[in-house]
């Protein structure tokens, strides 16, 4: 499986990048750990003119503390992101979710800048950023802009992200104290990626559930949160009955996917399934 | 159109001329004769052409040889010293961890990977570790063994893994 | 020293643990080009056009060649290697498989153009420039569906899509009035699935032809280099034989699937030939996806009777084998003398017939795959065996004691002759089993499972106990039985003058470790150090003659021809040492390396002998110099393996995900060279067969695509996917080769399969007994199971 040739630029800075990736007349892919885009370039189904290599970018890679913000780094691997004692302290599932992913080859070089780039629907961080509320930074030679994720991942293998952008950061606000974060997998047993991932936040205070947030991977042709769950438990007691009854709503009026592995109503049974453990771990 | 890369193989530092597409293991395989990585797959899936970089377990058909310019390249070749095996070549020996041969320098690079985080790993977290690598002959019992056995040498001879 | 029945580390691991294997495609010859294989993207089409002019001008594109080239050059197809007759005797049909396709395509893979190139990614960009016209027909891929009128036809002269009928038994009126007068009926409909071998290795081949000798090289990932060379030569090249030598270096893994002569092998010697240079082809796995012989793939009912006692009265099969688009080399023994023959199991079942219908189907072929037809007998037997307790209310296990032969040994007590035309050599069956139940701890498992129930959790128990025919076997027998090959082996044993041994194997390790078992059995035969003793294989050059390595008769049939040359070096040797030591021949015994006049202290030792053999200037009269020995050993029986596996599962309730927690194993594979390496083949066959009840399954769509092309969507054993396995062995050894030993290498993959989809329906039997449990029990057919969706 060989590529069909491009040409190579590293990147030493984002200004570097974006003046490369602003080259008119080449089609310009940004190359980070390569894990999403070296398998379809060698499978020719992306045949690019050039590839920016931005992974070596020092200002892209960190996971710090900013006010009431968790930033991360586009370029942080899932390994980093794995590892993280500061993530892992505010708003565990994303550690959670990092060490799902793939196997330890793929996560010591793919980096969440890359996977939420390539927006397949069956990869496990855009459900999670979902649920996590966080936003996304992308810059271009015009300059900078912020969306929720929510504004971000647009569907099927599709995001906002424009000609001329990259992913800079990734910014996830601090949960308040008391919230805990799951994220629940359920795998394709040959590719290992999601037939029904499910991230859930939930704050549970003096016995009853608020700010529900749940979101789903792998269910429909891209992430999406599930408000009908959130509602059916926001202000409820975390019993088990009220959790049961959550997640019997899940995945209710999405478009479902149905492939070799999982037909519709067994991955919308699934995704009830996993929204109940789901919601379990953070408020059971 | 071809890139300059400069790599440090085995401790051995090679500079050459590739095309931008070269994935890392046929430069290996192709141009420096390090023919120990394989190739088993298309799809990042089999493991059998990880090798380290900078430390890391990487799959190599899955790396342009550009994007390694400057690093620090371990292949299975690199592990033995003076003619004496690794460890961990030496577990797999042992502990009959290979039958075939084919996955085993990607099932050995993994293991490096995994005794350099966690050098007393439990069989689940040995088993959890391999989940990137591919092996048909073994059924795995016996890696898994090979693996416990390179990490109590290790402990005992209080060496580290690279 | 003694080293049979030790567990010697293996002699191979050094260069394999340190890169230094030499696999094919880690060679590279001086000139040598790179081959890509443009394949057809349909399962059945007619080619109305090609068009290779903008792909041959690219730069580094040296040659192409199409469908119409290799017509136009006279070239056969591929042949089959086996023949099985209709039952009305007429020969089975045998469409030609081209080695490039010029007019109609038959299934997503073939081959329609090879380009050759300076390198492969040249050759791989010249694909993207290579027109092809095609005419889509419709295609068919299930082989019970194959067979109805109206179905799309594979080949125009295999009418109703059928390659042959067969049958096997006692006569069917026989069998069906004893099934009609049964206590008790067990019915299955059973899918046997497609499975892709998957050896990590890649097939590869490189051709090489040197005009200044005019001979030629290939290289090639075979477990049987010989076979390759007649079939290419003989069959479909129409080369002499002398003029070719096949090396099958390092090989990756096979479990069958290297056994075959393939179209690439054949393509890349006749075209090295074409454009003066060598050609090497490796094999992408999607194209192995595509290409390397399937295994299994049966659609069968299976009818089992019993008595009032739970004995079981008849069994009665009906199968339909998927063979794929072409007949792959071994593919008619497969559902037949491999399959049919096995039916008895290890019961005293008194009437059986089998009836098997071998169909063409637009999809890649199938052939042997680990087992190769065993696990398909062994998969219908036992599933019949737990789910007929089920319905009948008995303990599985008890069951099984019921029925079993009793046991035998083949040298005071005769065989066993089965009703399916193979006698058993030796057998006792019931420790397998017992051995099982003790390590499994059965009683307290029974109470474990009732506990978990009450508290929703689904634990199961699944058994299954098994027989296989190994080391295939005597050459008169398969010859009658349609094999066109004889299935001996060769060997030779050359004592080098200093007292060095090479031998010389027709069998072939790709992870066997013939290169340490085999030196464990010369060094103790001989009594000399494993040192001093180098095992050859692999190359038609060094080998007089091979059968390859496949059907676990490695060391069954290759290591008694060993033995064979073994005892011959002893006979010369001790000619030569009664003469040194002034002693009759009667009067020497051999021991230790050293020939010693009994009763005395007067000894000559092996070096010493071989060293005479070669200087012979002290030298009985009239006895040949050197010391070196070749012998051909065509085995008197199949040998017969068998052993007891038990698969402990939990289903997950909400999703139907199956958990193995538990898999032991007691197999009984005769004696034991090195049990390190036996164990290790259990482990591997265990994987593989576990790998068939839970995960693997190639899947075609209705128009023939394959669904499960790559690693990312053919689900195999990973190591958190599996426990580590609680084996045991019994030994009761082989009666008719010289070492007692029955063979080790599939044992594994034939008795795990139904073990744990037994264990499954054990364990969802508060959902009443579900018998339509299809492999491989994905989570989602676990469900649907449970819940009849």
């Amino acid at each position: 499986m060989i590529p069909a040739n491009f040409e190579y630029h590293r990147a030493g800075s984002v200004d570097e990048a974006l003046s490369l990736l602003a080259q008119p007349d080449v089609y310009t892919k940004v190359l980070s750990g390569g894990h999403s885009l070296i398998p379809a370039l060698k499978l020719r189904l992306s045949q690019p003119g050039a590839l920016v290599d931005i992974a070596r970018i020092a200002e892209l890679r960190y996971i710090r503390q900013d006010g009431n913000y968790i930033l991360i780094g586009s370029t942080s691997t899932h390994k980093d992101i794995a590892n993280s004692a500061l993530l892992a302290q505010h708003i565990a599932m994303l550690p959670e979710a990092a060490g799902l992913i793939g196997d330890p080859q793929v996560r010591n070089v793919g980096t969440i800048g890359g996977s939420i780039a390539h927006a397949d629907p069956a990869a496990d961080w855009p459900g999670v950023l979902l649920a996590a509320d966080a936003e996304i930074v992308l810059r271009s030679q015009a300059g900078s802009r912020t969306l929720a994720a929510q504004d971000f991942f647009l569907g099927f293998y599709s995001t906002a992200l424009q000609e001329g952008e990259i992913v800079t950061e990734i910014r996830v606000p601090i949960p308040a104290a008391g919230t805990k974060s799951t994220y629940q997998k359920f795998m394709q047993p040959a590719s290992r990626f999601a037939i029904v991932g499910c991230a859930a936040v939930v704050q549970v205070s003096n016995g009853t559930c608020s700010k529900v947030r749940v979101a789903f991977n792998g269910v429909a042709d891209a992430c999406f949160r599930d408000v009908n769950v959130e509602n059916a438990l926001a202000g409820k007691a975390p019993t088990a009955e009220n959790i049961a009854a959550a997640a019997a709503q899940a995945a209710q009026g999405v478009s479902i996917l149905s492939d070799h592995y999982a037909a519709e109503d067994y991955r919308k049974h699934l995704a009830e399934v996993y929204a109940k453990r789901a919601l379990t771990v953070v408020a059971g | 159109m071809s890139v300059k890369i400069s790599v440090s193989i085995n401790g051995k530092k090679y500079t050459s001329e590739v095309e931008p597409r070269q994935l890392l293991v046929y430069h290996l395989r192709e141009a420096l004769g390090l023919t120990g990585s394989h190739v088993g797959c298309d799809t990042s899936s089999c493991g059998a052409c990880t090798v380290l970089v900078d430390g890391q377990a990487v799959k190599s058909c899955t790396t342009l040889a550009a994007q390694v310019d400057g690093c620090n390249v371990i292949t299975v070749e690199g592990l033995a010293k003076n003619g004496s095996l690794h460890p961990i070549q030496e577990g797999f020996k042992e502990e009959h961890g290979l039958q075939c041969g084919f996955c085993t320098p990607g099932m050995i690079m993994a293991a490096a990977d995994l005794l350099q985080n966690n050098p007393d790993p439990s069989e689940t977290e040995i088993r959890h570790a391999l989940e990137g690598n591919f092996c048909r002959c073994t059924g795995y019992h016996n890696i898994v063994r090979s693996i416990q056995w390179a990490a109590n040498k290790l402990k005992e001879t209080n060496a580290a893994v690279l | 020293m003694t080293y049979i029945g030790q567990s010697v580390k293996r002699v191979e691991d050094k260069r394999f643990t340190t890169g230094k294997g030499k696999y094919t495609d880690d060679i590279k010859l001086v000139g040598m080009t790179h081959a890509h294989i443009v394949r057809s993207p349909y399962a059945h089409a007619i080619i109305k056009s090609i068009d290779i002019d903008t792909a041959l001008a690219h730069p580094g594109v040296v040659a192409i060649f199409t469908g119409k080239d290799i017509a136009a050059a006279g070239i056969n197809g591929v042949p089959a290697g086996w023949q099985v007759n209709f039952k009305d005797g007429t020969t089975m049909k045998e469409p030609p498989h081209p080695l490039l396709v010029a007019d109609r395509v038959k299934h997503v893979g073939d081959g329609i153009a090879v380009i050759i190139a300076e390198d492969l990614a040249t050759a791989r960009d010249a694909a993207d420039l290579i027109e092809i016209d095609y005419e889509v027909l419709p295609a068919v891929t299930n082989p019970a569906e194959a067979v109805k009128a109206g179905a799309p036809q594979v080949h125009d002269n295999a009418p109703n899509n059928i390659c042959f009928d067969w049958e096997l038994g006692n006569p069917k009126a026989e069998v069906d009035a004893a099934i009609a007068a049964s206590h008790h009926v067990t019915r299955l409909d059973l899918v046997n699935q497609r499975m892709a071998p998957n050896a990590i290795e890649p097939r590869s081949a490189i051709g090489h032809y040197d005009d200044s000798k005019d001979k030629f090289t290939l290289y090639t990932t075979s477990q049987n280099p010989h076979l390759t060379r007649l079939l290419m030569c003989a069959f479909v090249l129409g080369i002499p034989e002398h003029k070719v030598q096949v090396i099958a270096p390092d090989v990756g893994g096979g479990f069958g699937s290297k056994i075959f002569h393939y179209i690439e092998e054949a393509l890349v010697i006749w075209a090295s030939k074409q454009i003066g240079r060598p050609i090497k082809w490796t094999s992408t796995r999607s194209e192995a996806f595509l290409t390397d012989a399937h295994g299994r793939d049966h659609v069968t009912t299976a009818e089992m009777g019993f008595d009032k006692e739970g004995k079981v009265t008849a069994l009665r099969v009906s199968t339909f084998a998927n063979l794929g688009a072409y007949i792959s080399t071994f593919a008619p023994a497969v559902p037949t003398y491999l399959h049919g023959t096995l039916l008895q199991g290890l019961y005293t079942t008194p009437k059986i017939h089998v009836d098997v219908t071998a169909v063409f189907t637009h999809t890649n072929a199938v052939d042997a795959y680990r087992g190769a037809g065993r696990p398909e007998a062994t998969y219908l037997l036992e599933r019949l065996m737990d789910t007929a307790a089920l319905e009948m209310g008995m303990d599985p296990a008890e069951l099984r004691f019921k029925n079993f032969i009793p046991a035998f040994d083949g040298v005071t007590q005769p065989g066993y002759q089965t009703q399916v035309a193979l006698q058993y050599d030796s057998g006792n069956y019931e420790p397998v089993l017992e051995r099982g139940l003790e390590m499994v701890g059965y009683e307290n498992f029974r109470k474990e499972q009732a506990e978990a129930r009450k508290n929703g959790k689904l634990l199961g128990i699944g058994f299954s106990t098994y027989i296989e025919a190994c080391g295939i076997a005597p050459s008169a027998v398969v010859g009658a039985l349609g094999a066109r090959a004889g299935l001996y082996e060769s060997a030779q044993v050359r004592v080098q003058p200093t007292g060095k041994v090479s031998v010389f194997t027709g069998s072939h390790s790709h992870g066997q470790g013939h290169e340490t078992t085999f030196a464990q059995v010369v060094a103790d035969r001989l009594g000399i150090a494993m040192e001093d003793i180098d095992i050859v294989h692999g190359d038609s050059d060094s080998v007089a003659f091979g059968m390859g390595t496949y059907g676990s008769r490695s060391l069954a049939v290759g290591g008694s021809a060993i033995v064979k040359s073994i005892d011959k070096v002893l006979e010369k040797g001790a000619k030569i040492a009664a003469h040194k030591l002034e002693a009759a021949e009667e009067d020497l015994e051999y021991a230790g390396g050293r020939w010693t006049v009994k009763g005395t202290d007067k000894s000559i030792g092996f070096g010493d002998i071989a060293l005479t053999a070669y200087v012979p200037h002290d030298y009985p009269a009239g006895l040949e110099p050197g010391l070196d020995f070749s012998s051909f050993y065509d085995p008197a029986n199949f040998t017969y393996p068998f052993g007891c596996h038990i698969a402990i599962v939990e289903v997950d309730a909400d999703t139907g995900k199956v958990t193995l927690k538990r898999f032991i194993a007691v197999d009984d594979v005769g004696n034991v060279i090195n049990p390190m390496i036996v164990d290790g083949q259990i482990h591997g066959g265990l994987a593989q067969g576990i790998g068939q009840a839970m995960l693997e399954g190639v899947a075609y769509d209705a128009e023939g695509q394959l669904m499960t092309g790559s690693f990312m969507d053919y689900a195999m054993p990973r190591a958190d996917d599996l426990p580590s396995f609680e084996i045991d062995r019994k030994v009761t050894p082989c009666p008719h080769n010289p070492l007692g030993v029955k063979g080790a290498g599939e044992a594994g993959c034939i008795g795990s399969t139904p073990a744990v989809v037994n264990a499954v329906m054990d364990a969802l039997t508060p959902f009443g007994i579900i018998k339509n449990l299809e492999m491989p029990m994905t989570p989602q057919r676990v469900w649907r199971a449970m819940h009849q969706k």
